[in-house]
């Protein structure tokens, strides 16, 4: 059992799935098609089960699983796969939320373009699922843009009326972000043939080159803008709003709650390991934006007035916390921002996808639309009010053990710092609970009279996530035992001590 | 009285060695002889036998050549690797190209050329001839002239030889690119602009050659390469006879500020001719250009690198910039075919090895791409012949998906996606400037990139993001010669994207000129 190449596996089937669901005729069936895959989502997911299983915790200082098959000699690119603790929760993550979203999305799509979308989600976690699983930067670099042209279809062909204008805009900022990211990408591979004679884009090679600082700057600079506008950061987040404001809700959970964490997982994956003195010494121009990002977003989500660009702002906000995890550089902080972006993405699963029942049910997705919700729909009113307090943190809950640890992270290095981003997390109840208030509560409007209640398929999408989100929310320990080796190791890597521990060793 | 005592001696001649290009001119005399003595009928199917039948002995003979390295006939031809590969390379794209330009089930009344190319637009006779089903059957003739002048193009080691395989390979493309048969007009406008500025290009070239002659005392690429060093007192001759060189080759790859005939050329000619010569003589040219600047002027690197440098910035933005202003699609890939120039000279001014590998990649990958890509377009059309306006194209993805996601996979190609051939060819080029200290030249490379993906994805939007607004647009249904190559070329660039190395390697084993 050991044997078998786990993590290509794991790439392998959602892709068939895609070319099954793309070459099922329409006179199938669009519910049979749906159904097919959804079929091969689950059956990803019991792929991750096996990979997990197999996967041995407190030894993840080293990938696991690792694969490596020559692929373009003459660049030294290789296939490699491997998974450290960090990988396996993204890989989860993306193996969760892929069958729930399809299954929220059921009704979501027309029957006759159903099959293009679903065979376009399945295809996007394929790629997903190499991107998170890559060792290999070349191989990281293709997936990463191929990462784009389902979501640009996915945002481009289903989405509302403004959809194309804000696929365009996705994609365009994508790719001046994956073009600067490219020149950096030759740029290390053309060092690594300078130092050693020899090119390779294995990461653990290219992790261990004596880069002059100089060197090193300027590749920072490439791979953190390409990584900043991924996972946005103000001043390069404008397309989020707009892609997740125009696109279904289901793909705005797939945009926010999965692709957007690959910028983040990028800092963490390459960005700290090859350019470790560089990162130290920049990592201020990376706090400065994480703290800009939270109040930044937090404050537009109080503008907005139209429920899906809230939450987009919302997460704006939430990257500002993972990325201000990551360059506190302790060994809290960045074991709380890989937490982080696993409860992120299930606290936004739960939000937009609740949101986006009661929005399909409207047609709308303008905030005054919705008053009084609750006396129609109560129970739906009830999840989305879950979906809120899980995005501001509300104790019990991941998202919670997340923020906690994140600041707490950060405080020991950089006290004001963190006082500071904890007024976010102020801001943040005003975000949620005025737009719980604006939505559920009131007098009915016009467009909420006559609405359907939340119906078994609508909970049962939803259950596993907020299961995990509670479960986590209270024992968050099983998460942190796969995820610390991880966060001591990029410690080891970027030459860092934590701040806690001189003061506790002169005791 | 002055008696010469040399004695002409016959050179001696590899017979071998340069039958790819020679295959291609003998079948071009006997395709002369069945346009002379061939009954009407018979004449279509004898010339598509010898065509394809001479392109495959071509490919065959390349092939078997390739890790030759001798020179021959007076060492006029330099046979080597990136000579011989860029030949098989040839034979390929017009065994495609000539797949493309057989097709006849499109044009409900005949294939792309006009019934008889003498015929006044417009007239009785044209009507006539068009009514009695006639074919231009001697585009295949003019055919194998232009291929086998590529072939030679190529493998060309002085200035002489170049400058006849340049025109043998210029002069039947004139006359074919005025021969559609739909919107003769335009197409003859465009064959005159062709034809004039390419005599004005070959003038420059000659003019070079001239003085290169006078500063080293040699036409042949390795007289020129041993005098160079030695001759200081003549080098500004010299130089003024390397830049008026790459004048006239800068026109031929339509490079900024020479590339004012393309857009017209490639919207006035037959698409299906503008697919084989898009590929091809961005091939031939680029090919020649290469040996010019490494094995000729290869001393010279610090001259010609920043001049060329200069024309590689301008080409790319002039062609990037233009494109996003098109609202003929025809047009608009002729633009981006300027930039890909622009592209194709960042790899050339590495002046490396990894430079040339670089350059021949990004070469075979685009030729195939621009063959599909052209292709293709040749197949949408409506009741007036070709639906090039962008705007026709609206909601082609709900009519005819096949099309569009082939459509979207070749643009995705040449905008450089990664799992496309485009994505590798670019990442080596950019590689080799970058390994030859050329970053600027990249930086600026990727923005262009940038800049590009906005123009092809404006088709993808229309395709796929719009609904369908005029009904006459339709998808014609081909006959299996376009099918054929368009599964080649769509096939050939995903495999040169997902698993590049075989060419790789085979580029890699002989990256030198030899002289």
């Amino acid at each position: 059992m050991t044997n078998l190449p786990y993590l290509t596996l794991l790439i392998l089937f959602p892709l068939v799935g895609s070319l099954v669901t793309f070459a099922l005729p329409m006179a199938f069936g669009a519910a049979r098609i749906k159904a097919v895959a959804i079929g091969f989502s689950v059956a990803s997911f019991f792929m991750f089960v096996l990979t997990a299983l197999q996967f041995e915790l407190g030894t993840s200082d080293k990938f696991q699983l690792t694969e490596n098959y020559e692929w373009i000699a003459a660049f030294g690119v290789s296939w490699a796969v491997g998974v450290d603790g960090l990988g396996l929760v993204m890989l989860g993550l993306v193996a969760i939320l892929v069958p729930v979203v399809l299954l929220a999305g059921w009704s979501d799509i027309a029957d006759d373009v159903a099959g293009k979308f679903f065979g376009l989600v399945l295809l996007l976690q394929a790629v997903v699922t190499g991107v998170f699983a890559a060792t290999d930067l070349f191989m990281f670099y293709v997936f990463f843009e191929v990462m784009l042209i389902p979501m640009y279809f996915l945002i481009g062909r289903f989405g509302d009326q403004n959809r194309r204008k804000a696929a365009v805009k996705f994609l365009i900022f994508s790719l001046v972000g994956g073009l600067v990211l490219l020149a950096g990408v030759i740029s290390v591979w053309v060092n690594s043939i300078r130092i050693t004679g020899f090119g390779s884009f294995d990461l653990e090679y290219l992790s261990s080159l004596d880069l002059s600082l100089e060197t090193q700057r300027w590749l920072f600079m490439a791979f953190f803008f390409a990584f900043a506008i991924k996972a946005p950061l103000v001043p390069l987040h404008s397309w989020l709003p707009d892609a997740a404001g125009s696109s279904t809700p289901t793909v705005a959970v797939l945009l926010i709650g999965i692709l957007d964490k690959v910028g983040t997982y990028g800092m963490l994956r390459f960005l700290l390991p090859m350019f470790p003195e560089a990162s130290v010494e920049l990592a201020p121009i990376a706090l400065t934006l994480a703290v800009l990002s939270i109040f930044y977003g937090a404050i537009m989500a109080i503008g907005s007035r139209d429920i899906k660009r809230l939450m987009a702002y919302v997460s704006i906000s939430h990257f500002g916390f993972i990325v201000l995890g990551i360059f506190a550089f302790t060994t809290q902080g960045i074991s709380g921002s890989m937490f982080y972006m696993l409860s992120h993405g299930l606290s936004t699963a739960a939000l937009f996808l609740a949101a986006g029942y009661l929005m399909q049910r409207t047609q709308s997705s303008k905030i005054d639309d919705h008053a009084g919700a609750f006396q129609t729909t109560p129970l739906l009113a009830g999840f989305i009010l879950f979906g809120a307090l899980s995005s501001v943190a509300l104790p019990g809950l991941a998202s919670f053990i997340a923020e906690f640890t994140v600041l707490l992270g950060t405080f020991a290095r950089y006290p004001l710092l963190a006082g500071f981003a904890t007024l976010g997390i102020v801001v943040a109840a005003v975000y949620a609970l005025w737009l719980y208030q604006r939505t559920m509560t009131g007098k009915p409007s016009d467009a909420v009279a006559g609405i359907k209640e939340i119906s078994g398929r609508e909970v049962l999408a939803l259950s596993p996530i907020i299961a995990l989100t509670i479960a986590l929310g209270f024992v968050p320990q099983p998460a942190f035992d796969v995820l610390n080796p991880t966060a001591t190791k990029v410690m080891q890597q970027v030459n860092q001590i934590d701040p806690a521990a001189l003061i506790g060793g002169d005791n | 009285m002055l008696i010469t005592t040399e004695v002409f001696v016959q050179p001696e001649i590899n017979w071998f060695a340069i039958s790819p290009f020679t295959i291609l001119l003998a079948a071009g005399v006997f395709s002369l002889l069945i346009e002379t003595f061939a009954p009407r009928a018979a004449r279509r199917p004898l010339q598509l036998a010898l065509v394809f039948g001479a392109l495959l002995a071509s490919f065959a003979a390349a092939a078997l050549l390739l890790g030759t390295e001798t020179l021959t006939a007076g060492d006029a031809v330099a046979i080597d690797g990136p000579g011989v590969l860029l030949q098989a390379v040839i034979a390929l794209v017009a065994l495609v190209g000539a797949a493309g330009l057989a097709e006849n089930k499109v044009d409900p009344s005949g294939d792309a050329f006009a019934a008889r190319a003498s015929a006044i637009p417009g007239s009785s006779d044209e009507r006539a001839f068009t009514a009695a089903g006639w074919y231009s059957t001697e585009i295949w003739t003019l055919f194998l002239f232009a291929a086998g002048g590529m072939q030679l193009f190529v493998v060309a080691n002085d200035l002489l030889t170049m400058f006849i395989a340049l025109e043998v390979m210029s002069l039947p493309l004139y006359l074919m690119a005025g021969m559609a048969r739909r919107r003769r007009l335009l197409s003859q406008e465009a064959a005159l602009k062709y034809f004039v500025l390419g005599a004005y290009s070959s003038a420059f070239f000659l003019f070079g050659a001239a003085l290169v002659y006078g500063a080293t005392g040699g036409i042949n690429f390795n007289d020129i390469a041993q005098a160079i060093p030695g001759r200081p007192q003549t080098a500004t001759l010299l130089m003024a006879g390397v830049v008026l060189i790459f004048v006239g080759m800068l026109f031929k790859i339509g490079s900024a500020p020479f590339h004012q005939w393309t857009p017209d050329v490639y919207q006035g000619a037959p698409t299906t001719l503008t697919a084989f010569m898009a590929a091809g003589v961005k091939l031939a040219a680029f090919g020649a250009m290469l040996r010019l600047a490494y094995s000729a002027f290869g001393a010279l690197i610090w001259d010609w690198r920043p001049l060329l440098w200069a024309i590689a910035a301008i080409t790319m933005f002039v062609g990037v910039l233009a494109a996003l202003m098109q609202t003929d699609i025809k047009r608009m890939l002729a633009y981006s075919s300027v930039a890909h120039a622009g592209f194709l000279l960042v790899g050339l001014i590495s002046g490396t090895n990894a430079g040339l590998v670089s350059v021949l990649f990004y070469l075979a990958a685009y030729a195939f791409t621009t063959l599909g890509v052209f292709l293709l377009l040749s197949l949408v059309r409506d009741a007036n012949g070709e639906a090039n306006n962008i705007d026709t194209w609206r909601g082609l993805a709900s009519k005819s998906p096949l099309t569009a996601f082939t459509m979207t996979f070749l643009l995705l190609a040449l905008a450089g996606f990664p799992l496309t051939s485009g994505f590798i060819a670019k990442f080596s080029v950019f590689a080799a400037a970058v390994q030859a200290n050329q970053m600027p030249i990249v930086l600026l490379a990727i923005l262009a990139s940038a800049i590009a993906v906005v123009f092809y994805l404006r088709v993808v939007v229309l395709m796929y993001f719009r609904a369908a607004e005029s009904t006459e647009v339709a998808v014609a249904i081909p006959s299996n010669f376009t099918v054929v190559a368009l599964v080649v070329s769509a096939v050939i660039t995903l495999i040169l994207g997902v698993y590049p190395q075989p060419l790789l390697d085979l580029i890699s084993q002989t990256p030198v000129f030899i002289r």
